[in-house]
């Protein structure tokens, strides 16, 4: 067993599943005690935020400042000029002030501004350019100079008596607060979702709640599969007639359509994360039948078994310890591979509508949904989907990677 | 040898009459035993010889009740033979047991060894017995095939060599005694020397208990030197039966003129000279 353990883990494969499989499970255990936030409050109103950090814009103000002596409108330029303005501006410099593309630099915000400024006139005749075009460069100037402005921000605080504004306060351009000093602020690692959730500590959820269900629903698919197969297999005769009739009914009906009309059917206010992990459990076994099946027919003629007959041993105990201990590890495969499609099934079902209807946790396949229905694909709100993508694989890789590790270490014909 | 032997008269202990099966169907269909007849008397060695596939196994899975028959009849100590059920087969392989073919398949590897021992005594009715009484019945039964006991406790099966796993095969019926054992190739194994003294263990073993020994082999003259009668096995047909010195000095089929002339000339030699 020890061996057999250590031999497991010198397939790269099968370690490396393990680990990435592993670290999602550190994860989904570690982080609600780091974050102990609820992982569906609704923080942001308003739906995807950008990743980032949040603080208080009062609380700034009031924090003591900080005197910091940079050029505050350079970054301001980095940060706002796209780079498609830098390559409109960048052509007229060569086209009309006759810079060559050489002495520029687009990455440059702050060169390239500067050379605009010197040669830049939007009252110059420039040939060739339409009127749309000459509006769009005054536009950018404009602009430009908004950008490259430092003036204070002056705070003004009404009299409640006599209506009259006062100023309370000036902020220079080169006050800063350190954001350490801000207590009120919220990190948005993954941004927020479209009901304003914070989208790293609901994935985090999702994902414990997604493997759930995959356990779950492999653990019940596996279960009955290996049941199944194994009074199949050993008895034969019209137990096994019976028992393939079945398989093959269920086989002949594409599960996953099986799937959607007892989720449907169900009705939303059964369909909890408990039941659709039964749903999609009761719905998966056929295939583990199958080969669990095939497999025992190959073992129930061997002469381990027939000496364990001969030794007066009952059909229960030779089940349990001349054909199981051999299965086994083909039981485990099975096992991963049911976890792994179960979460699948999960997603997919969620994506039609049709997970669990559940407004107290969430899944993979809800957020994938929500993240749809809210067109966040469509907005470039990549953090609300992409996540959770990517989650999704990294599990099914992982389990796909363990499984087919422990099949090059027990199936010795795929052996390199 | 030969000229030890007594005659044989006693009852029968196995019969066949008709015994056939047939693997597969349509095209697939493999006739493995083909309608074979033949009586098995109670203290007699028989063997079965014949060439590779030629159904000497599928023949002794059918005796053991492994296996269902397709057609033909078996009477177990006289009476047709009854083992629907699970109490029937256990009461039946009381009296019947088995040395396998592969001793490399033939144990679980997921129990150690004294486990398949432990069994033995158990079918005897010594599940009650303290458990140094086991051990002595244990040690007594490894000694008897060569092996010491204290080497093989708390191993598991794929530990041991071949040879070992035959004889602890052997040691297994030592334990069990049983009324009939059928051994396919018991010692296909195990070196020569101690081949002989192997067979000299069953025979002596047969003469303790009175016990049938089946033979099934490859090796036309290890059966003459063991047997009282021998059965010819040819393409799941028994083309040649009878007592050893009848089958082998005065063989009339072609076939088993042919499993002669194939012994080995050293063989040969020493064949005639037990004669
Ligand atoms: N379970 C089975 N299904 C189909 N065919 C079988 C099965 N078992 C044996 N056979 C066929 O029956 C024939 C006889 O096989 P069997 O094992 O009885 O031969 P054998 O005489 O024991 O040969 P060997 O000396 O090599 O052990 C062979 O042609 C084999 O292919
Ligand atoms: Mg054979």
């Amino acid at each position: 067993m020890k061996n057999q353990i250590r031999q497991i883990f010198h397939s790269p494969k099968f370690t490396v599943g393990f680990i990435i499989f592993a670290a999602l499970l550190v994860l989904t255990v570690f982080y609600p005690l780091i974050v102990t936030n609820d992982p569906l409050e609704m923080v942001g109103q308003g739906n995807f935020f950008k990743p980032g950090t949040y603080i208080s814009v009062s609380e700034a103000v009031n924090t003591n400042p900080y005197t910091l002596n940079l050029n505050a409108s350079s970054s301001r330029l980095e940060q706002n000029l796209s780079m498609e303005e830098r390559m409109a501006m960048a052509d007229w410099l060569n086209q009309f002030a006759g810079i060559s593309s050489k002495e520029m630099d687009v990455t440059d915000a702050g060169g390239l501004v500067s050379l605009w400024k010197d040669h830049y006139d939007s009252a110059s005749e420039q040939k060739g350019l339409i009127a749309a075009r000459k509006k769009y460069f005054s536009r950018l100037d404009k602009k430009i100079t908004g950008l490259l402005e430092d003036t204070d921000v002056l705070l003004a605080e009404k009299n409640q008596e006599t209506g009259e504004v006062s100023v309370k306060k000036t902020i220079p351009s080169t006050s800063y607060v350190n954001v350490k000093d801000v207590g009120s602020r919220r990190v948005f690692i993954l941004g927020t979702d479209n009901f304003g959730r914070d989208v790293l500590t609901e994935l985090v959820a999702a994902i414990k709640t997604s493997l759930k269900i995959g356990f779950i629903a492999g653990l019940i698919a596996t279960t009955i599969g290996l049941s199944l197969g194994l009074i199949a297999g050993y008895l034969g005769g019209i137990i096994d007639d019976f028992i393939l009739f079945i398989t093959n009914l269920f086989t002949v009906i594409p599960s996953f359509i099986l799937l959607i009309l007892i989720s449907y059917s169900i009705g939303k206010n059964a369909r909890g994360v408990m039941m659709v992990a039964i749903i999609i459990g009761l719905t998966s076994w056929t295939w583990t039948t199958r080969s669990v099946r095939s497999q025992v027919i190959s073992l129930r003629n061997r002469d381990h078994v027939n000496l364990s007959k001969l030794s007066g041993h009952s059909l229960f105990r030779i089940i349990l310890t001349d054909i199981l201990p051999y299965i086994a590890s083909y039981v485990v495969m099975a096992l991963i591979l049911q976890i792994s499609s179960g979460i699948l099934a999960e997603a997919q079902l969620s994506m039609i509508g049709l997970g669990p209807a559940t407004t107290t946790v969430s899944t993979l396949g809800l957020m994938m949904n929500w993240a749809m229905s809210y067109s966040a694909h469509l907005n470039g709100d990549w953090w609300a989907y992409f996540p959770v993508i990517i989650s999704i694989a990294l599990i099914s890789f992982s389990l796909n990677l363990m499984n087919t590790g422990l099949d090059q270490i027990f199936n010795p014909q795929l052996r390199e | 040898m030969s000229e030890e032997k007594k005659p044989v008269q006693n009852s029968s202990c196995l019969s066949g009459t008709g015994v056939t099966k047939i693997f597969g169907m349509g095209k697939e269909k493999t006739v493995a035993v083909d309608h074979v007849d033949f009586q098995f008397r109670e203290g007699e060695i028989v063997s079965i010889v014949g060439e590779s596939g030629s159904g000497k196994t599928t023949l002794s899975k059918m005796l053991l009740g492994l296996i269902s028959v397709t057609e033909g009849e078996i009477c177990f100590q006289g009476k047709p033979r009854d083992i629907k059920g699970y109490r029937k087969k256990k009461e039946y392989w009381k009296g019947i047991q088995a040395i396998f073919q592969d001793p490399f398949s033939s144990f679980n590897v997921f129990y150690k060894i004294d486990q398949v021992l432990l069994d033995c005594i158990k079918m005897r009715g010594g599940a009650r017995l303290p458990y140094e009484k086991k051990v002595e019945m244990m040690t007594e039964a490894c000694r008897f095939v060569n092996l010491k006991f204290e080497e093989l406790t708390n191993k598991y099966p794929f530990e041991l060599s071949g040879g070992q796993m035959q004889r602890l095969m052997i040691a297994r019926i030592f334990l069990l005694k049983p009324a009939i054992l059928l051994a396919d190739e018991p010692t296909s194994m195990i070196d020569a020397c101690s081949r002989a003294t192997i067979l000299d263990m069953l025979l002596k073993l047969r003469d303790e208990t009175n016990m049938t020994i089946i033979f099934i082999t490859h090796d036309i003259g290890l059966a003459f030197y063991i047997s009282d009668s021998i059965y010819i096995m040819e393409h799941g047909k028994f083309v040649e039966s009878g007592t050893a010195e009848a089958v082998i000095l005065n063989p009339k089929a072609a076939y088993t003129k042919r499993l002669i002339n194939d012994v080995p000339k050293i063989h040969e030699e020493w064949d005639l000279s037990t004669v």
